[in-house]
């Protein structure tokens, strides 16, 4: 016996190491036709660990005070060795991580991952997009500069819009009668360390879920159903070694992407970091065109498309709410586009064309033309879930195949 | 696929694997190592870190005999010392108690290297740091003040080092090496400037 393995034979008798790999990695059986949708799971814990660990040192030279914060990031951007990059892999990592959410959670929507026995699995992955928005918002408030603190006057007002209790909430939140260097500390301190403590339990337990039920696949069919004679599912392998290095390999294309951007394009125009922002906070003074940054857009614009302040924020809240309640909207028998009705693909390309177009037009700048347009695809938004009930019901499915299909 | 096919399919080729794994370990270490440069470059100090740490001129003028000026460099305490002809005398006094009466240690420029450890044995000019854990020691010239056979010198209120005049550690205390001179010259008869001498700045 070599010293490795007796070491690790001490361990293996007082820890159950063999059991957890076991369980979770060389023997969970994934389905086997898992394609190109599959990637971005794998890429958001990938982008997790790039902004846990930058995010460590960014801290090790920001100051959290009103009149520190501006200067600091810039300090960490001259001054501090590598600082940059450091700071650049973080403001990139936060929109990459936005864009393969969206994607892993476009993944889910065509090919009812979100359908029984997956609706916990969904709703702690709903959980974990809120808290990743409360996230990305904490920390966009850090910088200091014009758009940190213009939207964080912004978004703490949408409390005032509740009755009674709305003016002192937004007190309680800001921690002073308007934005100031109290609730830049407390956001701080909500965005290292309460914000990301959060995430990581809902992602342990997102996965705990995951491995419980079992993948879904693009077919959309239970791999569990039919066994070999050791149990395991025939269209399913392991996976390690087999999606390991599938995902490794997307790794390494996802890491080239993200570096190419963030050595050339880091503010990608204005959409990952906004021109205004380079300008210290001013409380005096509003910029003449404030918009969120680009992933909270489409919800932005639903807001923007109510003439009611109170109503504005329901309708906002209410457009998160309904893609919680998404296994219970789709009734039906089958999981995958593949396999659904013309019905549900037409309704799915127009859910994608008004998410999209909400997020273009929450970016402009208000006119007639595009509020108009606004409601538009905000009552297509809703329409898509609410009438799912109906069309995901009566619409004629196609055949499921009897094996996953390669 | 044909039976012949699957045939081969089934012959795993150990070397093959074997290189290709070393391969990928190889580049991938070689990655890492590389991505973890920015990460570790990080905790040294920044540009302008660096430039608080220039040089530092003062003005010596104003020092009366056996008086002690205390100037911050680099956030370190640095002393400038006017010795008196009888704090020089005791200095010879000492050499059997001492542990590197000569300064053999690399403690001081090389132009300190002598029983003042200075440049003029009037000023005394030293990095004001207890070199057994980083304590300030305190000036104690009152002769018999520390103990009866005291002559003045440095005495540090943390581990019980003793120093000598020129901050030669004595022996049998805590403190390995003799206290720091650090770089310094002589702008004229009032001035000198801490950390610079004519071979360049004191490196970071």
């Amino acid at each position: 016996m070599t010293k490795k393995n007796s070491l690790f034979t001490w361990i293996a008798a007082r820890f159950p190491v063999r059991e957890f790999t076991k369980q979770h990695i060389t023997g969970y059986y994934a389905p086997r036709n898992f394609n190109f949708w599959y990637y971005f799971g794998s890429f958001s814990l990938l982008v997790l660990l790039n902004q846990i660990i930058t995010g460590i040192w960014l801290a090790m030279e920001y100051v959290p005070t009103a009149d520190g914060a501006f200067a600091s990031v810039q300090h960490i951007m001259r001054d501090v060795r590598y600082g940059w990059l450091l700071r650049f892999m973080h403001t990139t990592g936060a929109s990459a991580f936005f864009v393969v959410v969206y994607l892993h959670m476009y993944r889910g929507l065509i090919y009812g991952s979100y359908k029984k026995p997956r609706e916990l699995l969904w709703l702690i992955g709903m959980l974990i997009y809120m808290t990743l928005l409360l996230e990305a918002f904490t920390g966009y408030v850090l910088p200091w500069g014009q758009m940190s603190y213009w939207g964080a006057a912004v978004i703490t007002s949408f409390a005032s819009a509740i009755p009674y209790l709305g003016k002192f909430i937004m007190v309680w939140l800001r921690g002073d009668f308007t934005i100031s260097g109290v609730t830049l500390h407390r956001f701080f301190s909500l965005h290292v360390i309460a914000v990301p403590l959060v995430i990581l339990a809902l992602v342990f337990l997102h996965l705990t879920a995951l491995h419980y039920v079992g993948s879904n696949n693009p077919d959309g069919i239970d791999i569990k159903e039919k066994k070999d004679r050791a149990g395991h599912p025939l269209d399913g392998i392991p996976f390690h070694p087999y999606y390991t290095l599938k995902d490794f390999m997307g790794a390494i294309v996802f890491l080239i992407i993200f570096s190419i951007i963030l050595f050339f394009a880091p503010k990608m125009g204005g959409f990952f970091l906004e021109p205004d922002n380079y300008l210290p906070a001013n409380p005096l003074q509003t910029p003449e065109h404030i918009a969120p940054v680009w992933y909270m857009t489409p919800f932005y614009a639903i807001l923007r498309a109510i003439p009611n302040k109170f109503l504005g924020l329901v309708a906002m809240a209410a457009a998160i709410a309904l893609m919680f309640v998404l296994p219970w909207l789709d009734r039906s028998p089958v999981r995958s586009i593949r396999y659904k009705g013309m019905l549900s693909k037409i309704a799915i390309v127009i859910f994608v064309v008004s998410f999209i177009g909400l997020g273009y037009l929450g970016i402009q700048p208000v006119s007639p033309l595009r509020s108009a347009m606004a409601q538009l695809f905000a009552a297509s938004y809703f329409l898509f879930f609410l009438t799912m009930p109906f069309y995901t019901k009566y619409e004629k499915n196609k055949p499921l195949p009897d094996r996953v299909t390669a | 696929m044909t039976t012949k096919e699957q045939e081969e399919d089934e012959v795993i080729d150990a070397a093959r694997r074997c290189f290709l794994r070393r391969a990928t370990t190889v580049v991938g270490g070689i990655g890492a190592a590389a991505a973890s440069v920015p990460f570790i470059s990080y905790w040294l100090p920044s540009a302008d870190t660096e430039a608080a740490a220039a040089p530092v001129k003062v003005n010596i003028s104003a020092l009366e005999p056996k008086q002690q000026l205390t100037v911050s460099w680099r956030g370190q305490p640095i002393w400038i010392i006017r010795r008196t002809q009888d704090m020089l005398d005791t200095l010879t006094q000492l050499t059997a108690q001492l542990r590197d009466p000569d300064s053999l240690e690399d403690q001081q420029p090389i132009y300190a290297k002598n029983i003042y450890r200075a440049i003029k044995p009037e000023y005394y000019v030293a990095i004001g740091v207890c070199t057994h854990l980083g304590c300030i020691p305190n000036y104690r010239p009152d002769v018999g003040g520390i103990s009866p056979d005291w002559l003045g010198g440095f005495y540090c209120p943390c581990h019980g080092s003793r120093y000598d005049l020129s901050g030669r550690v004595y022996k049998g205390v805590p403190a390995p090496l003799n206290l720091k001179i650090p770089r310094y010259m002589y702008l004229s008869e009032q001035e000198i400037v801490i950390g610079e001498d004519k071979e360049g700045v004191e490196s970071t």
